[in-house]
């Protein structure tokens, strides 16, 4: 893919993957005595010594719950973590700092919109398109919802390459159709598919789009505004922030209508036992104390991505993987699945013969984090006839040095394996 | 012939594996000896035989033989046909109760505790499992 101009100007403008390492510390140890080659990105991205900083920070130098303490900590807590809902509105281009909705993670995200914009509007009969490539997360909320319903969940499908078929989908949109929730950047196959299309064409029927944005959001550009999506949802944990915190983004029209997901403090506007009113969106979304320390990091992550050349790093990873997927595809019994002209920086791949969870225990004695199995994503493998891949998912700080040693590895367990 | 002991095999395992200075080696242990694993007959691979992991599926068949309990078994993944090599020497021949007091430290003792982690894949947990439920339910049976 092209980069867009969409990533903000950088602060350093020369990108240096070697110099760009140091920032990470976990790369710089020793897996079973060999350098740790971690190419599981796509799992959980590593964390810049900046996010680690700012944790241990926030818990050491002003720890102290939001929004309701007049005392000096609080403010400056609640100061810090205010500040990162417009940062991240900013990222991804939202109207305003309202549509952002701190939620634990992609994965809360959908299951949140799927209890109350979905419960609101989805009735019996009713029907919500997916495509075939989802994650399960992307599949079992909106199960769960049809279930309750009595509605039905339709899937568009895909060819043998992971390319979605457009025109099947067109066709499945019509009156009963009540939300299309779609990955952006496929987990398992790399796939980057034409969001801003399927959004139109949902739109054309005035059918709101939920974007599953989990891959894309430390990769590529993200422009709510110019995608129009109505619901947009990523983790921090891929994006070089903590576990725990997530993002839901969602058009203010949609958040203002919607009933709240759990009830409980900072939700309320007032309580009684007559009568609870309400807070404003995105507090509405928010009950319990949020998770302060997560928050703030994920900031510390929005800070550091932009301070990278973003179109350099996107290109060099572009370029790992086309390498890797050609040194791949020149190994006897090697055959890439996800193989769509439109890929982010993941490779899947089989050996035929071999059982993927035996050639990933190979690598790993080797030093070389991949992943196994069917990334969560049952019903692709299913289509592809396979019980699960091998794959290396690269981020900006890879090399191509430690693409070699994958493939030297690969070759090793082919002979050992075979 | 006099029945050689559960721990006695578990020591001669971890002594075999005290010749092995890196993980790499001692994968391809492992792997070797789930190659060498004889081949279980197709009429045993069926569903209520299969212990079913997340990355990998094992099939156990058990039989009773003058009270003692033999197995055999498969998988799709070669270290995992290993591994049940390894637990089908330790724990194959051996009496009902022997098999359920068998406390398996020769696992934590070869360097594998830090690859159980990975029991959710492998399935290695279920299997030892497995095993000793054959054993519990042939021992039923049997005071029955």
């Amino acid at each position: 893919m092209k980069p867009s101009p969409a990533f903000a100007a950088p602060k350093h403008q020369v990108f240096d993957v070697l110099e760009l390492r140091k920032d990470f510390p976990v790369l710089l140890q020793k897996a079973h005595g060999k350098p740790l080659i971690y190419f599981d990105n796509a799992a959980t991205s590593q964390k810049p010594q900046a996010v680690i900083h700012a944790l241990t920070e926030y818990y050491s130098a002003y720890n102290a719950n939001i929004h309701r303490g007049v005392h000096f900590l609080s403010q400056k807590a609640s100061q810090a973590f205010d500040d990162v809902r417009g940062k991240v509105a900013k990222f991804i281009h939202a109207a305003t700092e309202k549509e952002i909705v701190f939620v634990r993670g992609t994965t809360e995200g959908i299951n949140l919109v799927a209890a109350t914009f979905g419960r609101m509007n989805v009735k019996e009969g009713d029907e919500i398109v997916v495509s075939a490539m989802e994650h399960h997360s992307n599949i079992v909320p909106w199960q769960i919802l049809c279930e309750e319903k009595k509605a039905i969940l339709k899937v568009i499908p895909m060819d043998d390459d992971g390319v979605l078929d457009i025109n099947a989908y067109a066709s499945l949109l019509n009156s009963k159709t009540k939300l299309v929730s779609i990955v952006h950047t496929s987990n398992s196959l790399g796939t980057i598919n034409p969001v801003k299309e399927i959004i139109n064409l949902a739109h054309q029927k005035g059918i709101p789009v939920m974007i599953d944005a989990a891959q894309a959001i430390v990769h590529e550009p993200i422009d709510v505004h110019d995608l129009d999506c109505d619901f947009l949802a990523f983790s921090g944990h891929k994006m070089l922030g903590p576990t725990g915190i997530g993002v839901l983004y969602g058009k203010l029209q949609h958040l203002e209508s919607m009933p709240p997901y759990q009830g409980g403090g900072e939700m309320i506007h007032s309580v009684s036992f007559k009568q609870t009113t309400y807070n404003e969106v995105p507090y509405k979304f928010e009950a319990g104390t949020p998770n302060i320390a997560d928050v703030i990091a994920l900031g510390t992550a929005i800070d550091y991505l932009n301070s990278l050349d973003r179109h350099a790093a996107l290109n060099h990873e572009l370029g790992l993987m086309e390498y890797a997927s050609l040194k791949l595809s020149e190994l006897e019994g090697v055959k890439l699945i996800g193989t769509a002209p439109e890929k982010a920086s993941v490779v899947s791949f089989v050996i035929i013969g071999l059982n993927a969870l035996d050639v990933g225990m190979y690598l790993d004695t080797m030093g070389v984090a991949v992943r196994t199995g069917h990334h969560c994503t049952e019903p692709v493998m299913d289509r592809f006839g396979i019980p699960g891949t091998i794959r290396a998912s690269f981020m900006f700080y890879n090399t191509y040095a430690e693409v070699d040693v994958l493939i030297a590895g690969v070759k090793k367990a082919i002979d050992l394996l075979k | 012939m006099k029945t050689v002991t559960i721990s006695e095999i578990e020591n001669e395992i971890i002594g075999e594996f005290e010749l092995f200075d890196e993980w790499t080696e001692k994968y391809e242990y492992i792997i070797e000896l789930g190659q060498k694993l004889p081949v279980l007959d197709e009429k045993y691979k069926i569903e209520e035989n299969k212990i079913k992991g997340c990355q990998s599926s094992v099939w156990l068949h058990s039989e009773v033989r003058e009270g003692k309990i033999y197995f055999e078994a498969d998988s799709d993944s070669t270290f995992v046909k290993g591994e049940i090599a390894l637990l089908i020497r330790v724990l194959s021949g051996q009496k009902p109760q022997d098999i359920l007091d068998a406390q398996l430290g020769f696992i934590d003792a070869i360097g594998f505790r830090q690859h159980l982690a990975m029991t959710r894949a492998n399935g290695l947990a279920s299997m030892i499992k497995q095993m000793k439920l054959y054993a519990l339910a042939h021992q039923s049976q049997q005071t029955a």
